[in-house]
């Protein structure tokens, strides 16, 4: 019996035992682009699950990351040649999110510890992949940072540090804005819970944004039938220049 | 008003864009230009991504050429035979400055090299036309120091493959006609631009084509030209925003009409002037653009639009 009961509790500290759990809720899992988009708002709600009353030793903290379709691209950089600024380095990016947004319950580096950063990848610096383009460039760290701050000024990459709101160490919700300019795709969400800035767990999720109605039409023709969209581009412009000559002419 | 452009992927407001087609149609029909050198860096600063912005603006181009051009041919302005020719170089030339810009694209230079030559043809052709203007002001107040004119035999003449063109006049080679299209085709598909600016001059001062028929000409072949670089933006590129040049078009059809009546009442003389004041003022903010420190020095370059 003594030994059953002992077997009950190595099992128990073997086993991956989750105290706590992440239920997740979102205001929409989807969102459309229509004619008149001016970027969205979504809300991302949920609740702590825990079979046991919550261990007490360190405060529990929730960070949300949101990222939208990851994508090549190229950081030059500007330099004055015969009095002329001109592009002289150029660095590609082998994929950078197009949107990205961590919002945490706490300031950053204390709901999570940088090596828990790194190994979840969460802020956008661990999302961003250079893998063997940096060489020959004499600061690829001065590149990287550029990336980050020309999106951050646009609005695509945001740190929205105390901006997850988490009452009673159970309910937390948070509002992350969509701006205008999104790409489609499907938008990844994850929703970490830490303690001790230790992950404890994770909860995944996808919203996917995509085009509709007007805007899905024109973008299918031009990327699926380029010459007839052309051609229909013509067919426009013709027509509106022949109308406003013949009714420019029926006014006088 | 937002509206979200779904081939730039932006969202900006419809009425701004609508101002940007009504003030470039009113100054194309006040000057009888497309306005493609104005659109396209107006297209950049509200934040269309600069590829978009060249393929659309030479969509909006066909129709306010189309427009212009159906009045030339009512009045019997337009050398079918020389702006066909024009046009044969202006599809090699516009075919061959598409290469070029995607090579340019590659190694990174393109906004240089576009940004120069904005700064030294508009310059160039301000500044001459400032001078020109000034001079005919001067020669209209004073009519004893007209010169007279003088017909020059020039290159064109003594070149093989002579053709007669009847509107303009002309017994000349097909030869100048056909690099002059050529070099204009490379630069318009280059810039984003119809050509009108530097193929009025060219058949004034270079080819020597009564100023009557010049300016229908030029459009005659401005329509097919950017006709067929629109053509050549959607299918090899798929950056040609149809609902950005609905928009476009909608106010250069109005603005052109505004455009149209304020001419009637300015002289020929001033209305020059003006253009050449414009087309300077553009290229001092461009050549500003290239030699102030910009504000940072990064910029970011995604493949798929921009």
């Amino acid at each position: 019996m003594i030994r059953a009961a002992l077997l009950l509790v190595l099992l128990l500290a073997a086993l991956p035992t989750r105290a706590e759990e992440v239920v997740l809720g979102l205001s929409r899992d989807d969102v459309s682009i229509t004619a008149t988009f001016e970027g969205s708002d979504i809300l991302i709600f949920g609740a702590v699950k825990r079979e046991a009353p919550p261990p007490d030793t360190a405060g529990l903290e929730v960070v949300v990351t949101v990222e939208g379709p990851r994508e090549p691209l190229t950081v030059r950089r500007k330099d004055r040649v015969f009095g002329i600024w001109m592009n002289v380095e150029a660095m590609s990016v082998d994929l950078a999110p197009s949107f990205y947004a961590v919002a945490t319950s706490a300031p950053l580096r204390d709901a999570l510890t940088w090596t828990e950063d790194l190994r979840q990848r969460i802020s956008v610096t661990h999302a961003i992949r250079t893998v063997g383009e940096t060489e020959g460039i004499s600061d690829p760290e001065g590149f990287r940072e550029a990336l980050v701050r020309i999106r951050s000024v646009a609005g695509s990459y945001q740190l929205l540090e105390g901006g997850v709101e988490l009452s009673e160490d159970t309910l937390f919700s948070t509002s992350i804005s969509l701006p205008a300019n999104l790409t489609e795709g499907p938008y990844a969400v994850r929703v970490f819970l830490t303690r001790n800035g230790q992950t404890v767990d994770i909860h995944e999720g996808v919203i996917t944004v995509r085009k509709v109605g007007l805007e899905r039409l024109i973008y299918e023709t031009a990327q699926n039938q380029p010459l007839l969209y052309g051609l229909l581009s013509l067919l426009i412009a013709i027509t509106a220049g022949w109308a406003a000559s013949a009714a420019f002419r029926a006014l006088q | 008003m937002q509206i979200y452009l779904p081939i730039a992927e932006v969202s900006v407001n419809a009425l701004l864009l609508l101002g940007i087609g009504g003030l470039v149609g009113i100054l194309s029909g006040l000057f009888g230009v497309g306005g493609g050198f104005l659109i396209t860096p107006l297209l950049f600063f509200v934040g269309i991504p600069p590829a978009v912005a060249v393929a659309t603006s030479a969509n909006q181009i066909v129709a306010a050429s189309v427009s212009a051009v159906i009045a030339h041919f009512r009045r019997r302005n337009v050398d079918l035979r020389m702006g066909s020719v024009l046009l044969a170089g202006g599809l090699i030339g516009s075919s061959l400055g598409v290469w070029l810009f995607a090579r340019l694209r590659e190694l990174g230079q393109i906004d240089l090299f576009v940004n120069l030559c904005y700064v030294l043809f508009l310059g160039t052709v301000g500044g001459l036309m400032f001078a020109e203007s000034l001079r005919a002001l001067r020669r209209s107040r004073d009519p004893s120091r007209r010169p007279a004119p003088r017909r020059r035999h020039g290159l064109a003449h003594r070149l093989p493959l002579k053709l007669r063109f009847r509107v303009s006049g002309l017994y000349i080679s097909v030869i100048p006609p056909l690099l002059i299209g050529a070099a204009v085709g490379v630069l318009a598909a280059v810039m984003g631009v119809g050509g009108g600016f530097l193929m009025v001059p060219a058949m004034i001062y270079l080819l020597h084509m009564p100023t009557k028929v010049v300016v229908g000409t030029s459009l005659f072949q401005i329509v097919f030209l950017t006709a067929y670089t629109t053509l050549l933006h959607a299918t090899a590129n798929k950056t040609v925003d149809m609902m950005l040049a609905v928009i476009l078009i909608l106010g250069g059809v109005v603005g052109a009409q505004v455009g149209t009546r304020l001419s009637g009442r300015m002289r020929a003389e001033q209305l020059r002037i003006l253009l050449a004041l414009l087309v300077l003022a553009v290229c001092a903010t461009l050549a500003l653009g290239l030699v102030l420190p910009p504000a940072e020095p990064f910029a970011l370059d995604t493949p798929g639009v921009g």
